[in-house]
């Protein structure tokens, strides 16, 4: 007769204490049967209790009389398993060389997908050109809103401060050779050849190709886009394509802004600080500034707004069905999207050293 | 079986993910003009056969006949052909969230057909009235009831003028009074425009009410275990997990279809 008294709730000290105590010893008794007029409150940490020593009693073929207990608690205990469910062998154990295999599978299928999804985004984008498409400009111009107008604070904050840091950083070495005039050279190469078109990408890349991403993996998981393909609605006119020609549009309008702040931050420092002349610093930027550099900084916004979105938008429709799919896609959107970007600024930066301008 | 009649034929159907088999083996004939269910507890696989139906999931085995076509021997081209007569009403309704109610409804219309922004209005408009949405026409997905966005669904379903209507579960969720009314205008809107209809449920009452023939699947064996229309299967049916399920009673025999 096992005798149940005072308090089993969870918190307390663990149950396992009388188990093997009971039946692990030489001694073991013929049969169990509970006594419960001293049990005062209990909860799931009785049922463990019971539910362990019920299985013990069955390995040791030991009577396990549960009529002593009250109702409420045999009724919870008929719904355990009398024997300890046994978790299903994994029987498919792949090698190294399998795994790799896989994976080497895996990364091939991954760039003939992103290759046919730029290929067919330039077919689509032509036959945009064309005016023959599908795509709804409504949502083009709801895009276009989003990546453009609304990006305008953030692109401004980034770009005003580079461009004074540039100045600022350039002048302690410049003044020490009475040469603080070249800051305006300084900024002006940096900002329109560099530092407007990847900043600017890397803003866009966390806020909008971030966005994007969470969009379409969110249309995932509510079957958004199941209703788009039972429809037989291409996803590439009416979710990929809208979410490109508006990045892309948007970049090079955004690049030149960009520029244009950055000098101008770059202008307030020197103006304020450097005590150079407003108007000399204008005429050295003039100088400095060439269209050829103005156009190479236009062909980078160009390749880094369309590797953002595309990128993001392949992101998203990988992505799983689940609210974690939805943060891992933005995540991922996103540092796909920087780390591209600076890599496709590194490609560009040797093509230019080669084409020598 | 295979008279003119029969609008879809599935034969020896296998679905599942990767490795996985959900279902195998599964056969079935769809009248024209009937509501066929697709019968089975949670996690059989009743979703997973729907959409190797509709075109999402490419069968493992077995196929598919709309008519005397095969759907998945189809070109691409092909296949969206057929599936532009199919209406799918997603579990989760799965309205587009960026557009409002009639936008929904209007969207496929704009998209595939040639008609001029009234007319499609006008078509829009009738096919909320039909659907019984009244209010919240020009409102968003999100602030949309539950029963709400299932009628809108149904009526973006209907956009095309479908001769299939795909159902995935269309009372979960509901509560009792508003899965009956829905029940009832899947009844109507079925008779009124001669659609056929494949219906995916495990609510009894709706597949007593509404389906004149069925199938159920079953998640230990991963296959149909009992064909015939759900009223039969309820009144005498030898298999103790269809009967336990019909009859909404435990199953008489261990490791029947549980399950998440």
């Amino acid at each position: 007769m096992v005798s149940l008294e005072g308090d089993w709730l969870v918190g307390d000290t663990y149950v396992d204490r009388g188990v093997s105590r009971l039946l692990h010893d030489n001694a073991r008794p013929s049969g169990i049967g509970f006594d419960t007029h001293g049990l005062g409150h209990w909860d799931s940490t009785l049922l463990v209790f019971l539910s362990q020593l019920r299985q013990a009693s069955a390995q040791y073929k030991i009577d396990f009389d549960e009529t002593g207990l009250p109702s409420s608690t045999r009724r919870l205990l008929d719904l355990l398993p009398v024997q300890e469910v046994l978790a299903a062998p994994d029987i498919h154990k792949s090698s190294i060389a399998e795994s790799v295999g896989v994976r080497i599978i895996g990364v091939w299928a991954e760039v003939i997908a992103v290759t046919t999804l730029v290929g067919e985004t330039t077919l689509a984008t032509a036959s945009v050109l064309r005016g023959r498409t599908r795509m709804r400009s409504m949502d083009l111009l709801t895009c276009m809103q989003e990546a453009g107008l609304e990006a305008l604070a953030i692109v401004t904050v980034v770009n005003v401060l580079i461009g004074a840091i540039l100045a600022f950083v350039g002048a302690i070495e410049l003044q020490r050779f009475g040469a603080a005039v070249y800051v305006a050279n300084l900024v002006g190469i940096a900002v329109v050849r560099e530092m407007a078109a990847v900043m600017t990408a890397i803003v866009m890349s966390g806020r909008t190709g971030g966005a994007y991403a969470a969009q379409i993996a969110t249309m995932q998981g509510s079957e958004e886009i199941d209703a788009l393909s039972s429809f037989g609605i291409p996803l590439l006119d009416y979710l990929i394509l809208t979410r490109v020609l508006a990045l892309v549009s948007m970049m090079p309008i955004l690049y030149l802004y960009g520029s244009a702040v950055g000098i101008l931050g770059g202008f307030v420092v020197a103006v304020a600080m450097l005590n150079v002349s407003a108007t000399i610093f204008m005429t050295q930027v003039a100088g400095a500034v060439s269209v050829t550099e103005v156009c190479f900084g236009l062909a980078k916004s160009i390749a880094f707004g369309s590797l953002i979105a595309i990128a993001s938008c392949r992101v998203g429709l990988k992505a799983g069905r689940s609210a974690a799919d939805v943060g891992r896609a933005a995540t991922k959107a996103v540092v796909v999207g920087i780390v591209g970007v600076i890599a496709l600024d590194a490609v560009f930066a040797v093509c230019a050293n080669t084409l020598d301008f | 079986m295979n008279d003119v009649a029969t609008k879809l034929q599935v034969k020896r159907l296998s679905v599942g993910y990767g490795d996985r088999i959900v279902q195998h083996d599964v056969s079935f004939n769809v009248a024209t003009g009937s509501i066929f269910a697709i019968m089975g507890g949670s996690g059989c696989g009743k979703s997973t056969v729907l959409r190797a139906l509709i075109g999402l999931l490419r069968p493992s085995a077995g196929s598919i006949c709309f008519g005397p076509e095969d759907y998945w021997s189809a070109t691409e081209e092909r296949r969206t052909e057929i599936g532009r007569g199919f209406g799918v009403l997603f579990q989760s309704g799965a309205l587009w969230s960026s557009m409002t109610a009639a936008q929904n409804v209007a969207l496929p219309l704009q998209m595939f057909t040639k008609l001029d922004s009234t007319t499609i209005d006008a078509l829009v408009q009738l096919k909320l009235s039909l659907v019984g949405l009244d209010v919240g026409r020009d409102s968003m997905p999100a602030s949309l009831s539950g029963g709400m966005v299932k009628r809108v669904g149904l009526a973006r379903a209907l956009s095309l003028e479908p001769d299939m209507l795909f159902l995935d579960e269309p009372s979960a969720g509901l509560d009792p009074i508003s899965a009956k009314r829905l029940d009832d205008l899947i009844l109507d809107l079925c008779h009124g425009f001669g659609v056929t209809v494949v219906l995916v449920s495990h609510d009894l009452e709706s597949l007593l009410h509404i389906c004149d023939d069925g199938i159920f699947l079953d998640a230990t064996t991963h296959t149909a275990i009992a064909h015939g229309a759900p009223k039969a299967m309820r009144a005498g049916c030898d298999n103790p997990i269809v009967h336990a399920f019909m009859n909404r009673e435990k199953p008489a025999v261990e490791g029947a279809s549980h399950g998440g």
